[in-house]
Order: C-alpha cells, then sequence, then structure tokens
C-alpha cells in the first residue's frame, strides 16, 4: 500500500464565501464525516490546512522573496493537505472525491499525488 | 445521583449568579471534567486533560473573583474547559499521542477536524459513566493499592498531591513518584477507561468497590491524621458508591450492601468527636446526633442488597453496622445477632481483625472469662502466626477484658501497649485515660 497526498486548491478565503456560522459548521463536519472515515477504514495518516494568511516565496537567480501564498488562477491556493494510503491511484482518487471542498466550492481542486517511496 | 452540568441537564438548575459555590465545587467539576477529557484523550494522555483542567479552574478562579460566579458555574466550566483542551492540544500538537487504532481519535490531530470532534466526543456520553469509566481505569488490577486510591483521588475526587500526602501520612515526593508510576503505566498500557466487558467485571469490580472500601475505611478511623476521623474522605467515598449503585452496569446487592454499611458508618459522624477533637466510643455516643437521613439512605440500599444469593463481606458488616444503628441504647443492642453476624464473618472473611471484632462481642454476649480464653486461643499459637502481639485492637481488648475481669494491673499494661502501636492521635488518647483511670 502506497502513501498519497492531497493537495486542496481551493478559495482563499473559504468562510468568507460560506458566510453563515450555520454553514461554516456544517462544512466542517462534512470534513469531520469525510476524514473519519478515512480514520475508521486506517487509511488516515495526517491532515493539516496551512495557514491562508500568509506565506513567502523564493524565487530561483537572485532567489529574490515575496509574500505569498501563491495564488493559482481565481484566487485559487493550496489551502491544506492530507495524506492517506491506498492500493492504487484509483482507489486515491475515489477516496479524493469525498473531499467536502469540492461539493463547496465552485472551481476548487484537490490534486492526488503518489509519495514516492524511498527504493532499497 | 450528583448534579449534571447544566448545559446537559436543563431543569436542574443550579444556583442563580452569585450565589456562593457549594463546598468542594471545585474539587468536584474537577474530577467529572478530568474524567471526561480521559475518555476522550487516552489514560496515555491524563496529563493534558489534568493540564486543561487545571487551566480551566484557574480562568474561573480569575474571572469570577471580579464578577462573582455565572447563572450556571458547572455549564460555564464545561464550555471552557472544552475550549481549554483544545487549546491545550494544538500547543502540544507534536508530543501528544492519540490511539491510532480509533479512528475517531485520530481526528484530533488535525486541525481541520479537531474542533468538530472535540464537540462530538464531548457529547457522546453521561457524565456519570465517565466517571465509573475512570473509576475502572484507576483501580485496573495492573496498579497497587496505594497506586489505586492516590490516582482516585487526584483524578476523580480532585486532591492535590499534597492533600493526598496529607490523608496518608507519605511525604509529597512519595505520592508524586507514586502518580508519576502509575501515569507510566497508562502511557505503557494506554488502559481505557470505561466499565469492562461482562467477562472482567466481577473480578474488576471487586477491585473498585475494594478500593471505595479502603478510601472509606481511611476517613472512619484516620490512621495519619491529627484529626480522628476524616468525614471528607468519608463523603468521597460514598459519592463515588453512590456512582456504582446508580448505573445499571454496576448496580449489584454487594455494591449495594458496601453503600449500606457506609452509609450507618457515616451516620454517627458527628457523636464520634467532641468539640475538642477526642474520640467517643459506641458507649458513650449521643444517639440523638446519629443523622436519620444517612441511616434510611442505608436501610433502603439493605434492602435492596438482600435481593442477591451471594452473601458477601460487605453484607455482613452492614447487617451488623444496622443493628447498632437500630438499638436503642449500648445496653439494649441485639449482641447475640451481631456475634451471629461476625461468626459468619469469620468464616467468608477469616482475618485477625474480623477475629477480634467477633471476640469483643463475645466479650458482650458471654462475659470477659470466656472472651479471654478465646482471645488466648488466637494468640497462643507458636511464633504468633497472626501478628497478634502487634495489633493495637488486640492489646486494648486484653486491657478491656481484664478491667472486667478486675484485674487492673493487666488492664493497664493492655490498654498502655496498646496505645502504643495506634497511629491515630485521639484514639491514643482514649486508651490511656482508660490506663489512667485503673489507678495505680
Amino acid at each position: 500500500m502506497k502513501e498519497y497526498m492531497f493537495l486542496f486548491h481551493g478559495p482563499r478565503e473559504p468562510m468568507s464565501i460560506l458566510k453563515s456560522p450555520e454553514k461554516m459548521q456544517a462544512h466542517m463536519q462534512k470534513w469531520a464525516a469525510w476524514m473519519g472515515d478515512l480514520g475508521q477504514k486506517g487509511k488516515l495518516v495526517s491532515a493539516q490546512p496551512l495557514e491562508a494568511a500568509s506565506g513567502k516565496q523564493i524565487h530561483s537567480g537572485k532567489q529574490a522573496i515575496t509574500d505569498g501564498p501563491f495564488m493559482e488562477g481565481k484566487d485559487l491556493i493550496v489551502g491544506g493537505y492530507l495524506i492517506c494510503k491506498a492500493e492504487s491511484y484509483d482507489e486515491a482518487v475515489s477516496l479524493a472525491k469525498g473531499c467536502p471542498i469540492l461539493s463547496e466550492f465552485d472551481n476548487a481542486v484537490v490534486e492526488v499525488r503518489v509519495v514516492q517511496e524511498m527504493k532499497p | 445521583m450528583i448534579d449534571g452540568p447544566g448545559e446537559r441537564d436543563a431543569g436542574k438548575g443550579p444556583p442563580p449568579g452569585g450565589a456562593p459555590l457549594a463546598a468542594h465545587f471545585f474539587r468536584h467539576e474537577s474530577g467529572r471534567l478530568v474524567a471526561l477529557l480521559t475518555r476522550i484523550l487516552g489514560t496515555e494522555n491524563l496529563e493534558i486533560a489534568e493540564d486543561a483542567v487545571q487551566e480551566t479552574l484557574i480562568q474561573a478562579m480569575e474571572t469570577w473573583k471580579l464578577a462573582g460566579p455565572p447563572e450556571n458555574p458547572p455549564a460555564w466550566l464545561f464550555r471552557v474547559a472544552k475550549n481549554k483542551a483544545i487549546d491545550v492540544i494544538r500547543r502540544q500538537r507534536h508530543s501528544v499521542r492519540f490511539d491510532f487504532s480509533d479512528g475517531d481519535r485520530i481526528l484530533l490531530n488535525s486541525e481541520y477536524t479537531l474542533a468538530t470532534t472535540m464537540e462530538t466526543l464531548w457529547n457522546k456520553s453521561s457524565i456519570e459513566d465517565d466517571m465509573l469509566g475512570m473509576m475502572f481505569a484507576c483501580c485496573h488490577p495492573g496498579l497497587n493499592g496505594e497506586s489505586q486510591i492516590s490516582l482516585v483521588l487526584k483524578t476523580l475526587c480532585g486532591f492535590s498531591t499534597a492533600e493526598i500526602a496529607q490523608a496518608f501520612l507519605a511525604s509529597e515526593d512519595t505520592v508524586s513518584k507514586r502518580l508519576f508510576r502509575a501515569k507510566e503505566f497508562f502511557r505503557k498500557e494506554r488502559i481505557r477507561p470505561g466499565i469492562p466487558p461482562d467477562a472482567e467485571l466481577k473480578e474488576r469490580l471487586g477491585v473498585v468497590l475494594n478500593s471505595v472500601y479502603l478510601l472509606f475505611n481511611e476517613g472512619y478511623r484516620s490512621t495519619h491524621d491529627e484529626n480522628p476521623i476524616r468525614t471528607d474522605l468519608m463523603g468521597e467515598a460514598l459519592l463515588l458508591g453512590r456512582l456504582l449503585a446508580e448505573n445499571p452496569h454496576t448496580a449489584e446487592p454487594r455494591v449495594f450492601a458496601l453503600m449500606a454499611l457506609m452509609c450507618f458508618h457515616a451516620s454517627r459522624s458527628d457523636s464520634r468527636v467532641t468539640s475538642e477533637g477526642g474520640l467517643v466510643l459506641l458507649p458513650q455516643q449521643d444517639r440523638g446526633l446519629w443523622d436519620e437521613r444517612l441511616i434510611t439512605e442505608g436501610c433502603a440500599y439493605l434492602d435492596r442488597a438482600s435481593t442477591g444469593e451471594a452473601m458477601t463481606s460487605y453484607h455482613l458488616e452492614a447487617a451488623i453496622a444496622y443493628e447498632h444503628c437500630r438499638a436503642e441504647s449500648f445496653a439494649a443492642t441485639d449482641w447475640a445477632r451481631i456475634l451471629h453476624y461476625y461468626q459468619w464473618l469469620c468464616r467468608i472473611a477469616p482475618g485477625p481483625m474480623a477475629e477480634l471484632n467477633r471476640i469483643i462481642v463475645v466479650m458482650q454476649v458471654s462475659g470477659p472469662a470466656e472472651a479471654l480464653r478465646e482471645l488466648e486461643g488466637l494468640s497462643d499459637m507458636k511464633g504468633d502466626p497472626k501478628g497478634m502481639q502487634g495489633r493495637c485492637l488486640y492489646h486494648s481488648l486484653l486491657g478491656e477484658i481484664h478491667a472486667r475481669l478486675g484485674d487492673s494491673e493487666r488492664a493497664r499494661a493492655g490498654f498502655e501497649t496498646a496505645a502504643g502501636l495506634t497511629q491515630n492521635e485521639a484514639e491514643r488518647k482514649v486508651l490511656r485515660d482508660k490506663a489512667e483511670r485503673l489507678g495505680r
């Protein structure tokens, strides 16, 4: 079983889109349900959001430093990650489809990558 | 039944804002919160639970000392404790290790799900079940008796290390080492608080009851304190006993029997000490001071205890205590019936203390000569296998018997030897007075 990393590309300020406390709470509960399911199956390794308010980028060459986080397309940023175990890309992708950002936000993306194993 | 926190038990309203807090309020709320948090975090994280509760109480103290307590103090504490727990987990994120076999608890490791999961787990069980579960964890057979009682007092009764040390005449250092080792055991074995499965329940409940019984006894006849009795320890034991008696999983006849015996003994507390802290013995006690309410409660438990088939030592001790409570006076006590119970007790739970107590009753029923014959039978065995020579009760009984036989020389010797063997200051005084009164 390999480890897969999900990178969550979502809106920079999701809570300002959700607006009401009620919706925010419902959204968090979806996360708990989705991750809880992964946990129950023994597939969850770790997951954390990244702070959206700040970030730094160091550019090659002169190593110029700019403030981030890095914006992609329509205000999307990498908002967090999750590492889980899966048998195959197919399984990883089907697990990732449950991520609440996909049903909540119009232009969100979950990027699924396999974590390279150290080969003996 | 202890009161639930207001948020869950609406209607069972605690005192209105500004009203003084009940005695031991912080102590008891602390026990309830630690039990709840330990259920969520696991015993391996008991330290975090204790930290979160500690911070909660500090915040309460600081907030309330200016504005007075809020309308519903327990609800306030529960709300703040929940947030403190989340804070502590965040702060110690890298050192906290949750049991990964638990699909729910792993979610406490991620910021995505920490708050929601805490909320869900928080409301998952009742506070009474949590306290009971914690009681079973603290009284795990892998821990020795001293550690069990220390843990119960620390986690469930909200005693500080210093207060436990005072209760058991141990140094604070000894008690903290004891607690440290117990927590190491929790960390390693990842003991889950909870009511054990049916197959283990019988034995595990026995261990819990024994701890409650020892805790009560320490209060009833304090061996380590200048106060001859410690009503606070008796109160804690009664509280824990009621929890066991009221929970369907543990509501067994032997639990009721233990409750009955504790109620009967506790009912006499006020008559057992003088205002100067001296001890008053049974024949001299003012029976008008005996607490009717506790006696009634004890009788109700004794009724419920009689439903089972097994006769335990708790049953017999409760029956004996009941006989004392219902007697109009010392002289009117039904000694023959009490002797019958003691004989029974000596059969099912033989031991030197049971034998000595039985012989005290023999003295009432058959007179001092017969009691002396039996007592000598106990101690004449080669090499004193029952360790009678080292027991305070043996020598004080010997003194009593000789006093009644008119041999003041031997009587005095008995009382004086006994006085040298007790660790209870008030008891020592009673024995010295008895020796004194015999004259020289």
